[in-house]
């Protein structure tokens, strides 16, 4: 039995209050009205001889190619694109700069949710497998799908403010696009609007948030009542539920990742966008699971989990990066072989305003772990694995990064106040919720027909 | 120097596994041990050595993929950059990825082909090459191992017996 220590639940409120104050002192700073952008921009220009107009016009989605200055809006930066208008290129960086602290918000809150949700997936799939080396760590996975319920409810939150327009991050949920005698009218995204309506993507996100917690709940249910059973009742259900929710999931996840992500760039799709974030919360809640159980065995807890099972974890995290790259290389190298300009914009905005955290999350999450977590000896030192670990999770958070922070703050991002405490702010609930929920119940499943197997497990 | 092997037969590999624990426990030398299928743990058990095949494959397909850098850099960028459906041949990296189903392809092809050659160097195998055992039946359920005696036969036999051997020959060594 884990006791929540009064040492790591203080550090996870300092860390959650200091977020917290970090995200408002960013949120605070952001310009309050145009007029404020105006004389920002001012004094930008007379830093740089007036070269900025030119900086501005990259950021509307790369003056390269024709048809993107046509698609002006379709890295959905804001209202209008402005072609020179001083302006409405201070409008435009008005809500770029006002959307920054919200966009900051949405992708750590995102990020910390899609680990509950990616360790869920796995839990299920270790469940419908049956794995035979795996049900030591159940209750550690479970733990961390404590996460599920408040993170989802936090996304659902955020949603429901950009859809009553606190924020405006979602492009496509501003005033007028679909209406033709608005000067705002978009015909793309109108023609979208079957799919892309407020009353659509929130009922959307309920259905979602609703499946997953509940199969989070059985799931959670099941797998105590098993510990008091006489029979294997409640593990068969567990199994079946599990099968159930792996279909229920890939789609909703599928679904989720076109409204919460893809849907930041109304203008651009793509097919396998389901899959590459899918990757990329996998690889992350695999992740997550190694570095809570090294830290737990550390404490003398789960004194069952060996060397194999940390290999095993490494294993899982070398092979999730592999196959993450392979889908965010299979995205980019199409795209880009083909060049055709209403899909190339999302790269072009990217690699001109992104460069180094494009490539960077590249280095982290494909080059590191490959080179770190080849060597089989290297997967059974906690030190390694925790070093890979830490790599691979701050190369996530840039991916998710990188897949919002273009559509809605455009060339203005920075990793600041906003950004690092919004992480923190998320990074101190998640370890609260995960924490008190590792400790609510023993750490070993005791009926569990696998658990055995597990114990042994040897590699 | 016609010095002896003794070959035990077991037809069991747990029993096979307790006589290796046994002779290893009395320090002697296990020649050679023949099975009909992996026995798990046998090689842990005689002390063998980690095989090092994984790294010789690691630096095989380095190899593969500098061959196909240094290939289609020659081929694609510096001998004849042709402009092919509007692709940049400036420069490698321009051009990088439409270049990479070809890195990828070339290291694994490297990794793989030239391990699986080392292996059968390493093991010495090779089409026509004369088969090594010395009792047809490890090649279906027997398990046979070899210890060398020095003019001890008789105390290396009665230790092999012991083991639970369904048979117990003395072979020259040099058959």
């Amino acid at each position: 039995m884990y006791t929540f220590s009064n040492r790591l639940k203080m550090f996870a409120i300092i860390t959650s209050v200091i977020g917290a104050l970090l995200w408002g002192w960013g949120f605070a700073s952001a310009p309050s009205d145009v007029d404020e952008v105006k004389t920002m921009l001012a004094e930008e220009a007379s830093h740089h001889g007036g070269g900025h107009g030119e900086d501005a016009n990259h950021g509307e989605g790369g003056g390269s190619y024709d048809m993107t200055q046509e698609h002006g809006e379709t890295a959905g930066h804001g209202e209008e694109a402005g072609h020179g208008d001083p302006d409405e290129h201070a409008e435009h960086v008005f809500s770029q700069l006002s959307n920054k602290p919200w966009s900051a918000l949405y992708v750590a809150a995102f990020f910390f949710m899609m680990i509950a949700l990616g360790t869920l997936a796995f839990y299920a799939i270790q469940r419908a497998a049956q794995a035979g080396w795996s049900p030591l760590l159940f209750r550690v996975m479970e733990g961390i799908t404590g996460y599920l319920l408040p993170g989802t409810l936090i996304m659902l939150v955020l949603l429901l403010l950009s859809v009553f327009h606190v924020n405006g991050i979602f492009h496509w949920m501003h005033d007028g696009l679909t209406d033709p005698a608005s000067d705002n009218y978009d015909k793309l995204i109108a023609g979208k609007s079957g799919f892309l309506n407020s009353t659509g993507f929130i009922i959307r996100a309920v259905v979602f948030i609703a499946a997953w917690n509940i199969f989070r709940y059985f799931m959670r249910k099941f797998s105590l009542a098993q510990d008091t059973a006489e029979d294997n009742r409640y593990f068969k259900k567990n199994f079946r539920i599990s099968a159930g929710f792996l279909v229920v999931f890939i789609y909703t996840e599928s679904m989720m990742s076109w409204d919460w992500i893809m849907s930041f760039d109304p203008h651009w799709f793509s097919t396998l966008f389901g899959w590459y974030v899918f990757a990329s919360m996998f690889v992350s809640a695999i992740t997550v699971i190694a570095l809570v159980t090294i830290y737990l065995k550390s404490k003398g807890l789960l004194q069952e989990v060996n060397d194999s099972h940390i290999h095993d974890l490494a294993k899982f995290m070398f092979g999730i990066s592999i196959f993450w790259t392979y889908l965010w290389f299979s995205q980019f190298m199409l795209i880009w072989y083909s060049n055709i300009p209403e899909e190339v914009t999302y790269f072009i905005t990217r690699i001109e305003d992104y460069k180094l955290p494009f490539f960077g999350m590249l280095a982290m999450n494909f080059i590191f772990p490959l080179l770190i977590l080849m060597n089989s000896d290297y997967k059974r030192m906690n030190w390694f694995v925790i070093m890979a670990g830490v790599v691979i999770l701050a190369g996530h958070y840039i991916d998710i990064f990188n897949m919002v922070m273009p559509a809605t703050v455009g060339d203005r991002w920075f990793i600041g106040a906003a950004e690092i405490g919004a992480v923190l702010l998320f990074l101190g609930i998640f370890i609260l919720v995960v924490f008190s929920s590792i400790a609510k119940h023993p750490l070993i499943a005791k009926r569990n027909p696998l658990i055995e197997e597990s114990r042994h497990f040897h590699y | 120097m016609s010095d002896k092997v003794v070959q035990a037969l077991y037809n069991d590999d747990d029993v096979l596994m307790n006589a290796v624990k046994k002779v290893k426990a009395e320090k002697h030398h296990i020649e050679e041990i023949y099975c009909p299928f992996p026995v798990h743990g046998l090689d842990k058990a005689m002390g063998l050595e980690g095989t090092r095949i994984a790294i010789t494959s690691f630096m095989y397909g380095c190899v593969g993929l500098t061959v196909a850098i240094v290939m289609m850099n020659y081929i694609m960028i510096e001998d004849w950059p042709q402009d092919i459906g509007g692709k940049p041949s400036f420069s490698y990296i321009e051009n990088m990825p439409a270049f990479v189903p070809i890195m990828f392809e070339l290291t694994v092809f490297f990794a793989a082909h030239l391990m699986v050659i080392t292996f059968y160097m390493r093991s010495k195998l090779w089409p026509f090459k004369k088969a090594e055992n010395p009792d047809v039946r490890t090649t279906d359920d027997h398990f046979l191992m070899e210890v060398p005696t020095h003019g001890n036969e008789a105390e290396v036999v009665a230790l092999l017996q012991s083991t639970g051997a369904v048979e117990v020959n003395i072979v020259d060594s040099d058959h």
